[in-house]
This record gives structure tokens, C-alpha cells and sequence, in this order.
């Protein structure tokens, strides 16, 4: 199970970086988002997916699902929950502003503004 | 006062809750604003007195014993660093008075920038590795709002390329400690420090060690990791710039100091010699960029890089000659560069342009200015009384005794050309005939001269006054040396 979890998450990392290198703005911050997927998705297979019942002490189960992965993950979303709603918001900042979304044409010096 | 440690944290927490009240008062924030940062100095001083003479501090959040709650770990290294960001930042929050204009600061302004130290500050005390990607997070929003604040063109465009960097780097960072947490089952960096330890032969821990390089490298500006920062350092105004620059790299420096002091000294002619040769390229990147400009800003910017450099070959030697240079060094530089940068924003102020092509004559006005400016140049480049001299002669001398001739002749040579690219900024901002005659009437700088003046004071204070300041950094060195003794202080075994 391990195994094919690692291969899902590395095809995201594919994506993403493939996501990453295009020249749209918008495509960037999907990849971003298929990043963090792939990030989060890594860290819950690392901490292990032995089975056991969920991490509910009512269960009364003899073997509990590693709680720690859990609470880190649950972190790491909102982080970039945040992150990503900044970075879409300054989007779009830049698209009223600079009258582009190409990352081509979001180049030159100081002296140009 | 067994919290002790939490007070560099919470008051700069509390300060920023309490700005986002007051935000349409800017008279209220200014006072609030210095009061807290006032306040997380005195509080640093205080602690540091403390582990000065009781060692180790440590507070179990939640009293849940070491492993398994979060630990706050101040040693000497990580409230020497406080104290200075506490410093740094009182200075620029008093600087931005004049010169972030009434717009900034009526938008969150100086809660950002209380956000911000609490985020350095919570990195350089945490001992938990998933916690310090938390006060990560915490410094890089605010510095994303800092940096894009006021959204003028170059600063949307800038803070789109420094986002998405910061982005992928704290993936990295997410990926590097679930690797790490499913090697050594733990969070806590004592507890993992000594998992390591048994199980250190492992090709794994190097790669993690790489792979840590990676994310700290990415946030510090390391050699192949060093392209976003010139054009996102150049985007914001001087005080946001003055500390992105003294503190941001500065806090991935110190991240790969704890980790290849406490996590990856087990491998060190594969690990270190990749660090050194890193280091190498990232002084001769910087060299090349600091001598390149002529803009005031740029070549300030790479001296960053040089720097980094620096402070990096100094890590990679790790032997305790190095690693004390590498402290002298670190602190000396942040105080350097934020006053250097504040500086720097006062003559862009004057001249009106970061060109330097278009400046000149400023000295006949502005005395006072031009003589600091050039006391701060000489501290970067380590002219013996000034702060940037023992450091860099620790370095250089643990390089040759370890027979890294090749790093020390270049750090040495690396220091010629910061001297060489600062005197020039000097030389044509201050002495050159200007093409167009300067206006007669003066522009009012007090305000602004004085923070940037005490962080110079304050500098070669730290340079003349070495002697005083040594014995808090060997205690320093000491625990960066001996894990042991950072282990046995949290696990408390």
C-alpha cells in the first residue's frame, strides 16, 4: 500500500513541477495546489499506514492509526490554505495592475516601471 | 520565572493582536509598536543573563515531558540571535516612523512587522523541527505581506516570484520532516539528535542532510539556491528591506548550523565538503554581483549573498575555531546590514534614485551621514577594531589549520571586494561631482539617521568590546559542539 501511495504522490509531484515550469500564473498556483496534495499525501504515507482504528480513544480498539502524521498534516493544510488564498488574491492584484497573467512578460529592472 | 524562554515569543504575539485593534490610529500604533519591541529586548536581556549563569533554559509547553510535547530550547546561540533580531527590529520599527508613509502604516504595517519577529524569534528558540516549520510559516506570510504592502508594480511582481520560491521550499521542508519523522519516529530535535546517533551509518541520514541543505539553502540564498533574492530584495522600501535582509537568510543560516551541529555531524567529508564547496560558489556568486551593480540597493543585496557565503564556509570547517567565528560573524552581520541597509534608504532618499551614476557630492550636505556610512563599509569588510574582524579571522585561521587553503584564500580575497564594491558606493554617492548641482535646501534626516546611527554604534561597539562578548559565544560554541549537552538539557536524562 505504501508503495503505490509513494508512486500516486510522486506522479502529483510531476504535475506540479510540470505545472510550475508553464508560463501562466494561474497554472502555477494549480501547481502549487497539486504540490501541497502531493506534500501532504507523502507525509501521512511516511508516518506509516499500518491499520488500526482511527485515533478516537472511544473505539476501544487493541491498535490505533499513528495520531502525530494526523495533527501535521492537519497543520501543513492550513498553512497553506492561507498561503495559497494570498498568493490567488496577489493574482489577481497583478492581473489589474500589470495587465497580465505571463510570466514572460513579468520580467525587467526597476527603471522600467 | 521558569517561562522565561516564552517572552521574546509572546510579547511580539501579543503586541500585533492588540495592533490589528488600533489600526486606523497611527500615534497608538507607533507607541504600541516601540513599547513591545522595547519590552522583547529587556525580556531578551533578561533570559540571556539567565543563561548566562544557569545554562540551558527550557520550557515544556503544557508541562508534557520532553519528547512528547513542544519544547522551547534557549541556549546561548539562539538568545545571543534573539536578542540581536529584538534589537534590529526596534531600530527599524523607529526608522519606518519618517519613512514608510501614512498608507503603510494605516494598513497593518507594524503588526506585520511584530508577526515578523515573532516568527524569528520563535525559530531560533523552538526545539521541535515541525514547530520551527510552524514559526517558518509564520515569518514568511509576514514577509509576503511586507513585501507586496503598498502594491506598487515592481512589489506585485517581485512578491509573485519570492512566493512561489517560499512555496516549494516549504514543501521541501513539509516532505524533509516526514522523511526525517519516519526515520527516527520523533519531532523533538534532542530526541531525534539522539535516535540519529544510533542509527547514524545510514546512507538515509545523508540524504536528509542534503535534502535539509535544500530547504534552509533555498530560504538562506545558498549558491545554486541564491536567484530569487536580488529581485525580491530589491521590490519593498529600506526598513522592510533592512530586515528581510538582517534577519531572513540569517534564520535558514542558524536552521542549518542547529541541524548539521545536532542532527548530521556523522558523515562530515560527505556533507561538509558539499557545504564548503556551496559556500565557495556563493561568496564568488555574490562577488560577482556586489561588483557588477551600480545600484545602491543591488550591491548591498549581494553582499548578502557574500556573506551567506562567509558564514557557511565558516559551518562546513565545524571545528570549534570556525564555529565560534561563524557566531561572532552571523550577529556582526546582522546588526551590519540592517544599518548599512537603513543607511543605504536614507542616501536613496536624499539622491532621490538608487542609481549611483546619477549621485554624487553628498558629502558637503550630509557630513555625518557619509562618515557613517563609511565606518559601517569598513565593519562589513573587517577592518580590525570594527565587529566584522574577529569573525572572519576565526574562520579563516580554523580553515588554514584544517588545510582548507583554497576556501580560506577565498574568503580572504572575498572580503577585498566587498571592501572594493562598499568604497565605490561611498566614493560615488559621497565624493563624485554630480552631474546636476544638488538643491540647496537640505532634506530633514535626523529621524532617520539616528536608529540606522545606534545599529553603527552598536556595531562597533560589538567590534571594540570583543572581549566582553566572547565569553557568551564560547558558551555558545560549546553547546554547538557537544550535542550532548543540548540533549541531556531537554530530555533532562
Amino acid at each position: 500500500m505504501e508503495i503505490l501511495m509513494c508512486i500516486v504522490a510522486g506522479l502529483l509531484f510531476a504535475a506540479a513541477v510540470y505545472l510550475m515550469l508553464s508560463k501562466s500564473l494561474l497554472r502555477i498556483i494549480v501547481g502549487t495546489g497539486l504540490l501541497s496534495h502531493g506534500t501532504h499525501l507523502m507525509l501521512l504515507t511516511m508516518g506509516g499506514l499500518k491499520t488500526g482504528a482511527a485515533p478516537v480513544l472511544g473505539e476501544h480498539a487493541a491498535s490505533y492509526t499513528d495520531p502525530v502524521p494526523q495533527a501535521l498534516i492537519l497543520t501543513a493544510i492550513v498553512i497553506s490554505f492561507g498561503v495559497t488564498a494570498l498568493f490567488l488574491v496577489i493574482a489577481y492584484r497583478a492581473y489589474q495592475e500589470l495587465g497580465t497573467d505571463n510570466m514572460d512578460q513579468l520580467k525587467g529592472t526597476e527603471a522600467d516601471d | 520565572m521558569i517561562n522565561l524562554p516564552v517572552l521574546p515569543i509572546l510579547i511580539p504575539l501579543i503586541a500585533a493582536i492588540v495592533l490589528l485593534f488600533v489600526s486606523k490610529s497611527v500615534l497608538a500604533q507607533r507607541v504600541v509598536s516601540v513599547i513591545a519591541s522595547a519590552s522583547t529586548v529587556v525580556s531578551a536581556l533578561i533570559l540571556m543573563a539567565k543563561v548566562k549563569s544557569d545554562g540551558i533554559q527550557t520550557v515544556d509547553m503544557g508541562s508534557w515531558p520532553a519528547p512528547f510535547g513542544i519544547t522551547l530550547v534557549s541556549d546561548m546561540l539562539s538568545i545571543l540571535l534573539v536578542l540581536t533580531a529584538s534589537i534590529i527590529t526596534l531600530c527599524v520599527v523607529l526608522y519606518s516612523f519618517r519613512s514608510i508613509g501614512n498608507g503603510r502604516e494605516r494598513f497593518y504595517y507594524y503588526p506585520i512587522v511584530q508577526f515578523l519577529l515573532l516568527g524569528v524569534n520563535g525559530s531560533f528558540t523552538t526545539g521541535d523541527i515541525f514547530n520551527l516549520f510552524v514559526f517558518f510559516e509564520i515569518m514568511l506570510m509576514s514577509s509576503y505581506v511586507l513585501i507586496v504592502i503598498g502594491s506598487t508594480k515592481i512589489q506585485l511582481r517581485e512578491s509573485i516570484k519570492y512566493i512561489l520560491v517560499n512555496v516549494i521550499s516549504s514543501a521541501i521542508f513539509v516532505i524533509a520532516v516526514g522523511f526525517l519523522y519516519s526515520v527516527t519516529g520523533s519531532l523533538n530535535m534532542a530526541h531525534i539528535s539522539a535516535r540519529i546517533s544510533e542509527i547514524s551509518t545510514e546512507p538515509i541520514i545523508t540524504v536528509l542532510a542534503v535534502l535539509f541543505l535544500i530547504v534552509f539553502g533555498l530560504k538562506g540564498a545558498i549558491f545554486p539556491l541564491y536567484f530569487w533574492l536580488p529581485g525580491s530584495y530589491a521590490a519593498p522600501p529600506a526598513p522592510i528591506l533592512a530586515l528581510f535582509g538582517s534577519l531572513l537568510t540569517k534564520v535558514g543560516i542558524y536552521a542549518i548550523l542547529r541541524t548539521y551541529t545536532l542532527f548530521f555531524y556523522h558523515d562530515q567529508p560527505f556533507t561538509h565538503d558539499l557545504m564548503s564547496l556551496l559556500a565557495l560558489l556563493t561568496i564568488v556568486a555574490g562577488v560577482i554581483g556586489a561588483l557588477a551593480y551600480r545600484d545602491v540597493k543591488q550591491i548591498l543585496i549581494y553582499n548578502i549573498i557574500i556573506a551567506v557565503g562567509v558564514l557557511l564556509f565558516g559551518i562546513a570547517t565545524m571545528t570549534e575555531e570556525s564555529i565560534a567565528g561563524t557566531l561572532f560573524y552571523l550577529i556582526h552581520d546582522m546588526i551590519v546590514k540592517a544599518a548599512l541597509f537603513l543607511l543605504g534608504g536614507i542616501i536613496i532618499y536624499i539622491a532621490g534614485t538608487s542609481n549611483l551614476t546619477k549621485m554624487g557630492g553628498l558629502i558637503r550636505q550630509y557630513p555625518a551621514l557619509g562618515w557613517t556610512f563609511l565606518l559601517a563599509s569598513f565593519a562589513l569588510a573587517g577592518i580590525p577594531p570594527l565587529s566584522g574582524f574577529t569573525g572572519k579571522l576565526l574562520i579563516v585561521r580554523a580553515g588554514f589549520s584544517e588545510g582548507e587553503y583554497v576556501g580560506s584564500i577565498v574568503v580572504l580575497l572575498s572580503s577585498l571586494a566587498v571592501l572594493y564594491s562598499v568604497v565605490n558606493l561611498f566614493m560615488e554617492a559621497f565624493w563624485k561631482t554630480p552631474e546636476t548641482p544638488l538643491p540647496d535646501v537640505k532634506k530633514q534626516t535626523g529621524s532617520l539617521f539616528i536608529p540606522a546611527a545606534v545599529l553603527v554604534l552598536l556595531s562597533v561597539l560589538y567590534g571594540v568590546g570583543t572581549e566582553a562578548v566572547y565569553p557568551y559565544v564560547m558558551q555558545a560554541v560549546d553547546t554547538l559542539i557537544h550535542p550532548e549537552i543540548y540533549i541531556d538539557a531537554v530530555l533532562k536524562e
